[in-house]
């Protein structure tokens, strides 16, 4: 399957990253180099095996519905690029 | 010299008051800034210098644990608090972390020194650790050759004796790749052995971190404080750890050791074939019996991986918006320029490339194709394992198809994916890796690569132990 210009700017945008213009023609081709090792999956005969997911046979654990985490939000909001009243700021959204 | 000892070897040291760790911690600093190699992002001199007068305090008030004292590398993978963990990205340049990682809470919990947070491929994406933002790190043995990667800056800096030893992480062959071609001793665990908490994610059904030290008794000796059960890992297995030390010295007679014949195929460069070949024979002298085998699936490792890693990666970064911490771009006009500068500015090319290949393989319409085939075969990588495993007890093999390249000779992605390809597979599956110093080809370290069933890191441990009893190439420097 091979990709053009207007293909990798869409899946750029769904990735939330912009390509400058001047980058296009460059990342289109090499991402359509990958996409050429990667369609090699579709020679492979998978026949009845089941998707493996995860390396390990493990069941996920439950534990009691309990406070464990200490409140950080100080240390967390000090790290942020802006923050107010306890909040993280970004642009208005809606006016 | 200070440096030319093991961990075994200084953790007697400290013992017997030959030095303190003051004085093996202010060597160390030393060593690193007369080094050229850019093995590190950041130094922490002073947090390490308090650390080690707390540990001499603590040796000589008698109440040390083993390791208490010694220095030591840490991947820039590992949150660190109150200490920048970058991840290798200019995305987390100015992180520094609320928090530690459960691996730094640990080797701080034994008064381990930490001497800086090594440099590595950004996000632990790469094999050559050919940074874009922090610059190449360089290989000891030669200092226009590559150290490998993903954890290129802990491999050069044990090889150069700057450290004692580093910590590491493998996603696809990032600690044994780097050791190889470093000529130093890396363990990758079982997938679950050792916590992820705080370890900054890439492709979390793949993640492992491990150490990496000169000798394959130091790995043991650290495994034992870095492995066991987290409770704040939810794929932590809540498993026993053995004494990794216990078993080292068992003799090798009647061994199996399987061949992969795959791996003996074209693109083996001949040097690197010859050294493994050599070792091999080392081990039949050991009284190991060897079995060829087959792992017909090797080759598709490429193609798997290069889905399943790409995709829990474009899935995991997407946490890195600008909006809570790390970079953020210059006067957004709105919410999502913000993301997409941030993003943009903040990831570089390789790490990108990634995101787009998951972005793109996990959208409607291609999920069947790519990411539900790509599992599909990693189950027939898996089950090519356990069919191996019930005929012999380790794997062996080479880690890597050839020697140290030249820094910049690899310029395209899909060559660089090619170099992983004996190493993809054990992390597909969950195995133990190592790897180990066999030998040279044209003044260039080689790595033997072992493999293990599920858990059998102990084996692992003994079978490179007994290698480097009768073998010197884990003494061999590229330093004085």
């Amino acid at each position: 399957m091979s990709l053009d210009n207007k293909q990798v700017k869409e899946i750029a945008y769904l990735a939330r990253l912009s390509i400058e213009d001047s980058e296009l023609e460059q990342t289109t081709k090499e991402i359509n180099n990958i996409l050429v090792l990667m369609d090699k999956l579709g020679e492979i005969d998978t026949g009845d095996a089941e998707p493996m997911a995860h390396p390990l046979e493990m069941n996920q654990r439950l534990r009691d519905d309990e406070v464990t985490e200490k409140d950080l939000a100080k240390e967390f909001q000090e790290i942020a690029p802006k923050t107010g009243n306890s909040h993280f700021l970004v642009p208005t959204v809606i006016e | 010299m200070m440096h030319n000892l093991t961990i075994a070897e200084q953790i007697i040291g400290l013992k017997n008051r030959d030095f303190s760790s003051l004085e093996l911690t202010q060597h160390y600093l030393d060593r690193i800034n007369d080094s050229e190699l850019n093995a590190f992002i950041s130094i922490t001199k002073e947090h390490a210098i308090n650390q080690a007068k707390l540990a001499d305090s603590i040796l000589a008030k008698g109440n040390a644990t083993k390791l208490t004292g010694i220095p030591y590398a840490h991947k820039d993978i590992f949150c660190t608090k109150g200490i920048k963990t970058s991840a290798g990205s200019k995305m987390l340049d100015s992180f520094i972390s609320p928090y530690d990682a459960t691996l730094s809470e640990k080797l701080n919990s034994e008064n381990m020194v930490m001497l800086g947070k090594t440099n590595m491929d950004e996000f632990a994406m790469g094999s050559s650790n050919e940074n874009p933002y922090y610059g190449a790190v360089k290989n000891p043995w030669d200092i226009n050759r590559v150290p490998g990667g993903s954890s290129g800056g802990s491999a050069a800096a044990v090889a150069a004796r700057i450290t004692p030893f580093a910590t590491g992480t493998d996603t696809g062959g990032s600690i044994r790749q780097p050791a190889s071609l470093c000529g130093i001793t890396g363990i990758k665990p079982t997938y679950g052995r050792i916590s992820r908490y705080g370890m900054i994610a890439y492709a979390s059904s793949l993640d492992q971190a491990g150490p990496m030290t000169r000798t394959a008794e130091d790995s043991a000796i650290i495994l034992n404080a870095m492995a066991g059960f987290d409770e704040r890992d939810s794929t932590s297995a809540n498993k026993s750890v053995p004494d990794y030390t216990k078993n080292l010295s068992k003799s090798l007679s009647g061994l199996k050791i399987g061949l992969p014949k795959e791996y003996f195929s074209e693109g083996l460069d001949k040097g690197v074939e010859k050294v493994i070949m050599k070792a091999i024979n080392d081990y039949e002298a050991m009284g190991a019996e060897i079995i060829e085998v087959s792992l017909p699936n090797s080759m598709n490792a490429i193609p798997a991986y290069y889905i399943v890693a790409p995709c829990e990666c474009s899935s995991n970064l997407s946490r890195f918006d600008g909006v809570r911490y790390g970079y953020r771009c210059e006067d957004p006009k709105d919410l999502n320029d913000l993301y997409m500068r941030s993003r943009s500015e903040g990831f570089g090319d390789e790490v990108k490339r990634r995101i787009m290949i998951g972005a793109y393989a996990l959208s409607a319409g291609y999920y069947d194709a790519y990411y539900l085939k790509a599992q599909k075969v990693r189950q027939l990588i898996s089950e090519d394992f356990k069919k191996a495993f019930k005929e012999v007890d380790v794997i062996m093999g080479p880690v890597s198809p050839t020697p140290a390249f030249e820094l910049g000779s690899i310029k395209d992605s899909v060559s660089m994916y090619l170099a992983d390809i004996y190493t993809l597979s054990v992390n597909l599956a969950g195995l133990p890796g190592m790897s180990i110093p066999a030998g040279f080809s044209n003044s260039l370290p080689i790595g033997l690569q072992l493999i293990g069933n599920h858990w059998s890191e102990e084996l692992l441990l003994n079978v490179a132990h007994q290698f480097q009893l009768n073998t010197d190439w884990h003494h061999s420097s590229p330093v004085d």
